[in-house]
């Protein structure tokens, strides 16, 4: 049943990319839509029909068949359902398909529509394998089919040079990130011997988690990194994840991953696979928890790029740049979470992104067809008269992103700062620290999102109805080209909107932190994945005992139980939340309705140049060097001159020597049986 | 028939260079007979050779075998001693798979003394499988040498227009170093006859003596020995830095010899590794495994940052051989299970993907003659089915996983990292993995400039796509990379055994008491 839940999606993709030249858009956009519609409904299905076994903490195991087995190495094709990925399933599928259904709309009349959900369901095929697998390497397959989706997507207008120059940007830093990650894993192989994730004794495997789960904690030095021991896996896992997930110092593929059609940024480079870091650490959660320096880099690492990130935002005037480093900020906030121990909301945090994130990149996507393929803010404006449906649902994105009260991005967003704030582990100045790097972050984000909103939706109409609209980043699709007024877009773009913004706006409801009832209402969604992460409770003393199975389930039991003392601690940094979103939007509000098209600092507006910083101390120094060093000089000069000097020297030899050269194959069967004999002879005579 | 197969298998070939002596003869030679002789005749080579790992024993070691007295004058005791196991079983389908297809890749391309090409490309064929099937010392040289001619005759007759210089070239290298193999093979012979009483070139009796201690090596006869059969293969690989003729013979070999000489002749060099260096000289193997592992990664990076900066096809393609074969050697002398079975599949995953590679840079050359990357640009528009066959080579080339690749590079670089045999594993596995980014940077980039973008030269406007002789080439090719990298068992399984005896050799007898299970070395 697992199985089918990623195999039907490549099935469809198999179909699509060998037969789908010859289909109509009808039949491609029904096929591609109905394979992931299946792999939504059985995940639902599995979902409610396990429900209870998830909650519990039970994993279900689907075996298929070994893949490799050398030695003491195994690896299988083996899917595994727990509360973790029963939640990443749900989001991806659900997302994913209307993703797909808004897609169906968005690529119409566009000569590849074959192709375009063909990889989109071959993405989906890969995601869901990243998070349905059961040990490392396998989640490996996942990891880097996601990326080569995204490397197929990204470059989907192949003809454009921009968008080839992406794609293989995405692909190269994605494998200097996974570099470290197949690091981690031949580190965690030596140390736990299995790559496996936990026990299965049907199989007779070992679980890594659970052999973590038997270690003493690394100290807290930055020593440790280099130690060879559980810190050095930690963070080594943590750079394939910070390239996956675009953070500092690798993120700077994703913004220019937004040369991919608007359906890909929203699915693959906002609601999904740039989440595959943070769902990897989460899922490594008992490596991480033993390992407090690797946690401290993840922690530090989030806030710096959310915050980073979020002030590039601030001065971006593609309305897609924008939502691109709002993405990079937002998994930032992630990954702190994850570095502070609250695993739990990092991973909400994915799932109310999911919804608001690919909203809002559907919504501009909306925007950028409704205004004839532009993407320069400076060109839009006063758009909601003309687009009214999907300025509404946008607004819903833009609240949610922004903290607004009662909106699902509050919920996430605040739990992560109160878990910041108080960060179990770290020391207390650190954590401080965390939570007003996330603070501000959550300020600039409620501005650009504002000044998104203002200039996209308000204010005056800054384009012409009669000309095309020049140097717009994305291609046109071949349809609809003609110049004319904004337009609403039809039915099956507007819908998804619709859904995701049901989704923006409630998604939050199913994990309510419990200071924020007093505990009356239960946080359903931590209860849910509590048993498949390993908290740092166990750590404590008194819970030292560890059995094999993992987290002893007794000492998750007493967890709720300290909470009520932080209540009114969590309740004030809530009100200090609610005050900071309400203060960005506020400030965004005023400034971009007055001054729309202020002029930002350069050195914002060029993304604090990383990208020619990266170009000249990595890229021209490695290309110039392997040309004029290796290539020019060490191969042909040295190398191939050694070898040719060596025929020349023969052959002067050769003619001082002439005489002893009859010209025929006798004399040279003679020589090396001379040669040999000379050798033979010396192992004889010693 | 049975114990005959494996001679038929080699032998089949030769037969067919010799039929095609007397094929096609008139006042016009009948070009479509000729190739029709030759492409079936390694059509049938291949599906007899298919009964091989049918009818393997997975459990079992030498197999098919074939044990006659031959030249017995002077008690020689040179026997024709053939038979494979697990480590030549798959570079014999491997060879008997990719000789059809370089035939049929080649199909238009040769047009002067098409008779002798086929015969040179058959007699290539019998070569080849000579060697992997020997089991006699001189036997093997035999082949390793007569494989030689043909292939010089394939790069200087039907070569570009340096080919003069790139055969003579492969020659003297190759040349210089199987003298050096034939001085150690006699040594060999020697020590082995006056230490055991039985003067015998046979492999397997030898490194059966090896193994029972029967025969002794010293160190210092080791690393002689050691390196008189090492460089030969070494530069056969080539091990940086004895790769120079490498890029010159591909670049000036027509496209079929450059598939057989990427897909099999380099293989040659590993394998000799795998059946002489490790087994009969497993003290010396250690003695020289952190210098020849360094090599190894030297090339890795040294060869794929040269590739990357290539403009011609064929150059970057020949380079990143260098990279990849680095690969194998690191594998092979991590002394793991993985490593030497991830060496032995990344040999059969290099053997496919870069002789595609290859085939796909013949194709465009037979259309556009011209191998140079700026030519290109746009391929995409005007040749898709090609393109996409061209992508999904690449990235079997940069190991994307369910693609052959991954399979063989993880393995080795598992199995390096964890090894306890090899000093500074660890290092030596961290940096070759950087080859991991690096193969993807020069293939992503090459794929790029060739396929994608606007057409921007008008020569390339015109291109037709693949016919159906060109796919018929190309999807075995893309079924087969796509098969090894989702169920690598097949081969695998059978390959274990015979790495097993090698590995059993090599692990010293302490090890074996004090730490039983290799690669847990926990506090």
């Amino acid at each position: 049943m697992l199985a089918a839940i990623i195999l039907v999606p490549l099935v469809g993709a198999a179909i699509l990319g060998l037969f789908g030249k010859r289909m109509s858009e009808r039949v491609i956009g029904w096929i591609a839509c109905s394979t992931v519609a299946v792999s939504t409904i059985l995940s639902f299905y599995l979902f409610f029909e396990h429900r209870a076994a998830l909650e519990g903490g039970e994993k279900l195991h689907e075996y298929l068949f070994t893949w490799i087995s050398v030695g003491t190495f195994r690896t299988d094709a083996s899917l595994l359902l727990d509360s973790l990925s029963a939640i990443y399933i749900l989001f991806i599928t659900f997302v994913g398909f209307w993703i797909h259904v808004f897609a169906t709309g968005y690529m119409r009349g566009d000569k590849g529509y074959w192709r375009f959900f063909a990889y989109m369901n071959l993405f989906m095929f890969s995601m869901l394998t990243l998070v349905l697998a059961d040990n490392f390497v396998l989640m490996f397959v996942g990891w880097e089919g996601v990326g080569l989706c995204s490397y197929l997507l990204i470059g989907y207008y192949f003809t454009k040079d921009f968008a080839n120059d992406a794609a293989k940007k995405a692909f190269i830093v994605n494998r200097i990130g996974d570099f470290g990650f197949v690091l981690g894993v031949f580190l965690l192989f030596s140390k736990a011997g299995t790559i496996f994730y936990f026990n299965d004794t049907a199989r007779g495997i070992h679980g890594a988690f659970d052999w973590a789960m038997t270690q003493s904690p690394d100290p807290l030095t930055w020593s440790a990194i280099f130690g060879g021991g559980i810190t050095s896996v930690a963070v080594l896992l943590f750079v394939g994840a910070i390239g996956k997930s675009a953070q500092l110092p690798l993120y700077v593929w994703l913004p220019d991953a937004m040369a991919g059609p608007t359906p890909v940024s929203a699915l693959i480079h906002a609601a999904t696979m740039v989440t595959a870091g943070v769902y990897m650490v989460a899922r490594a959660s008992s490596i991480y928890i033993h390992a407090p320096t690797a946690m401290m880099i993840v922690a530090i690492i989030g806030a710096a790029t959310a915050l980073f990130a979020a002030t590039i935002g601030l001065a971006q005037w593609d309305i897609k740049k924008v939502l691109a480093y709002s993405t990079i900020s937002q998994l930032g906030y992630m990954f702190l979470a994850c570095g502070v121990g609250a695993f739990g909301a990092g991973i909400f945090h994915v799932f109310t992104h999911a919804f608001f994130k690919a909203l809002l990149f559907l919504g501009s996507g909306s925007v950028i067809l409704g205004m004839h393929h532009e993407q320069d803010m400076r060109r839009m404006g006063g758009l909601k008269k003309y687009m009214p449906i999907t300025f509404a649902t946008m607004f819903a994105g833009w609240f949610a992103i922004s903290g607004f009260p009662l909106f699902s991005g509050f919920f996430s967003k605040d739990e992560i700062l109160y878990r910041s704030f108080i960060a179990n582990g770290l020391p207390d100045s650190w954590a401080r620290i965390l939570w007003f790097v996330g603070a501000v972050t959550a300020l600039v984000t409620a501005v650009y999102m504002t000044r998104l909103m203002v200039l996209t939706f308000w204010g005056r109409e800054r384009f012409s109805t009669s000309e095309p609209a020049p140097g717009a980043d994305s291609v046109p699709g071949g349809h609809e080209d003609h110049p004319g007024p904004p337009h609403e877009s039809p039915a099956s773009m507007v819908l998804p909107l619709v859904v995701l913004a049901a989704g923006a706006v409630f998604a939050g409801y199913l994990g309510v932190p419990e200071g924020l009832s007093g505990g009356k209402i239960t946080n359903y969604f931590e209860r849910l994945l509590e048993p498949s992460i390993a908290s740092l409770h166990v750590m404590e003393p008194g819970h030292a005992q560890r059995t094999p199975e993992g987290t002893p389930l007794e000492t998750r039991a007493e967890a709720p139980a300290r909470m009520p003392e932080g209540h009114g601690l969590e309740r004030t940094l809530t009100g200090v939340s609610i005050l900071i979103a309400l203060a960005g939007i506020g400030i965004g509000w005023v400034w971009f309705k007055r001054k729309p098209l202020w002029e930002p600092p350069r050195l914002l507006e060029e993304k604090y140049y990383v990208d020619e910083l990266y170009n000249a101390t990595v890229v021209q120094p490695i290309k110039v060097g392997s040309t004029s060093v290796l290539w020019k000089v060490i191969d042909v000069h040295i190398i191939d001159g050694a070898v040719n000097g060596a025929g020349h020297l023969a052959s002067m030899l050769g003619s001082t020597l002439r005489y002893l050269q009859s010209g025929l194959a006798r004399s040279y069967v003679a020589i090396v049986v001379l040669g040999a004999l000379l050798i033979i002879g010396y192992f004889v005579m010693k | 028939m049975g114990q005959y197969i494996l001679t038929i298998i080699v032998l089949l070939p030769l037969a067919g260079a010799v039929l095609l002596l007397i094929v096609g003869r008139g006042e016009k030679p009948n070009a479509a007979a000729l190739k029709w002789t030759a492409l079936l005749i390694s059509v049938a080579t291949f599906i007899i050779s298919l009964a091989l790992p049918i009818g393997f024993n997975k459990g079992g070691g030498l197999q098919f075998e074939t044990n006659l007295e031959w030249i017995n004058a002077f008690n020689l005791g040179v026997r024709y001693h053939v038979a494979v196991d697990g480590l030549s079983l798959w570079l014999v389908i491997l060879t008997t798979f990719l000789v059809p297809l370089a035939l049929l890749s080649s199909w238009n391309s040769i047009h002067k003394r098409l008779r002798e090409f086929l015969m040179a490309m058959l007699a290539l064929e019998t070569g080849m499988l000579g060697v992997f099937v020997a089991m006699d010392m001189f036997l093997f040289y035999l082949f390793w040498e007569v494989m030689l001619v043909p292939m010089y005759f394939l790069i200087g007759v039907w070569g570009g227009e340096r080919r003069i210089y790139a055969a003579v070239k492969f020659v003297i290298y190759t040349v210089v170093g199987s003298l050096l193999m034939l001085a150690g093979i006699i040594a060999l012979y020697y020590i082995h006859g006056s230490a055991t009483l039985n003067y015998t070139f046979d492999i397997a009796a030898i490194t059966n003596d090896v193994r029972t201690g029967a025969l002794i090596l010293d160190a210092a006869t080791q690393s002689w020995l050691f390196w008189a059969f090492a460089i030969a293969f070494l530069i056969k690989v080539p091990l940086f830095p004895f790769h120079t003729w490498l890029p010159d013979a591909h670049v000036e070999a027509p496209t079929a010899g450059s598939v057989l000489l990427a897909g099999v002749l380099l293989k040659m060099g590993t394998y000799g590794l795998m059946r002489f260096n490790l087994p009969i000289f497993p003290d010396a193997s250690h003695q020289w495994a952190v210098l020849i592992s360094s090599l190894a990664v030297v090339g890795i990076i040294y060869g794929a940052l040269v590739a990357m900066v290539q403009p011609d096809l064929k150059k970057l393609v020949a380079y990143s051989s260098v990279s990849h074969l680095g690969f194998v050697v690191l594998g092979i002398f991590s002394f793991t299970d993985q490593g030497m079975q991830g060496a032995l599949y990344q040999m059969l995953n290099h053997g496919v993907s870069t002789g595609a590679l290859f085939i796909i840079v013949g194709m465009i050359y037979d259309r556009r003659h011209t191998r140079l990357i700026a030519e290109f640009g746009g391929l995409a528009n005007v040749m898709p089915a090609f393109s996409t066959f061209f992508m999904i080579v690449t990235l079997s080339s940069i190991a994307l996983p369910l693609l052959n690749g991954f399979v063989g590079e993880f393995l080795i670089l598992i199995g390096t990292y964890t090894s306890t045999l090899l000093p500074h594993a660890r290092l030596f596995a961290s940096l070759a993995a950087l080859g991991m980014i690096l193969s993807a940077v020069y293939m992503l980039w090459m794929y790029q400039r060739v396929v994608f973008g606007e057409v921007h030269n008008r020569e390339n406007l015109k291109l037709a796509d693949l016919n159906f002789r060109e796919k018929l080439v190309l999807a075995p090719i893309a079924v087969l990379i796509l098969a090894m990298g989702i169920y690598p068992s097949v081969f695998l399984s059978r390959s274990n055994q015979a790495i097993q005896t090698i590995k059993a050799r090599l692990i010293p007898v302490s090890e074996v008491a004090v730490n039983p299970e290799a690669g847990t070395e926990e506090r």
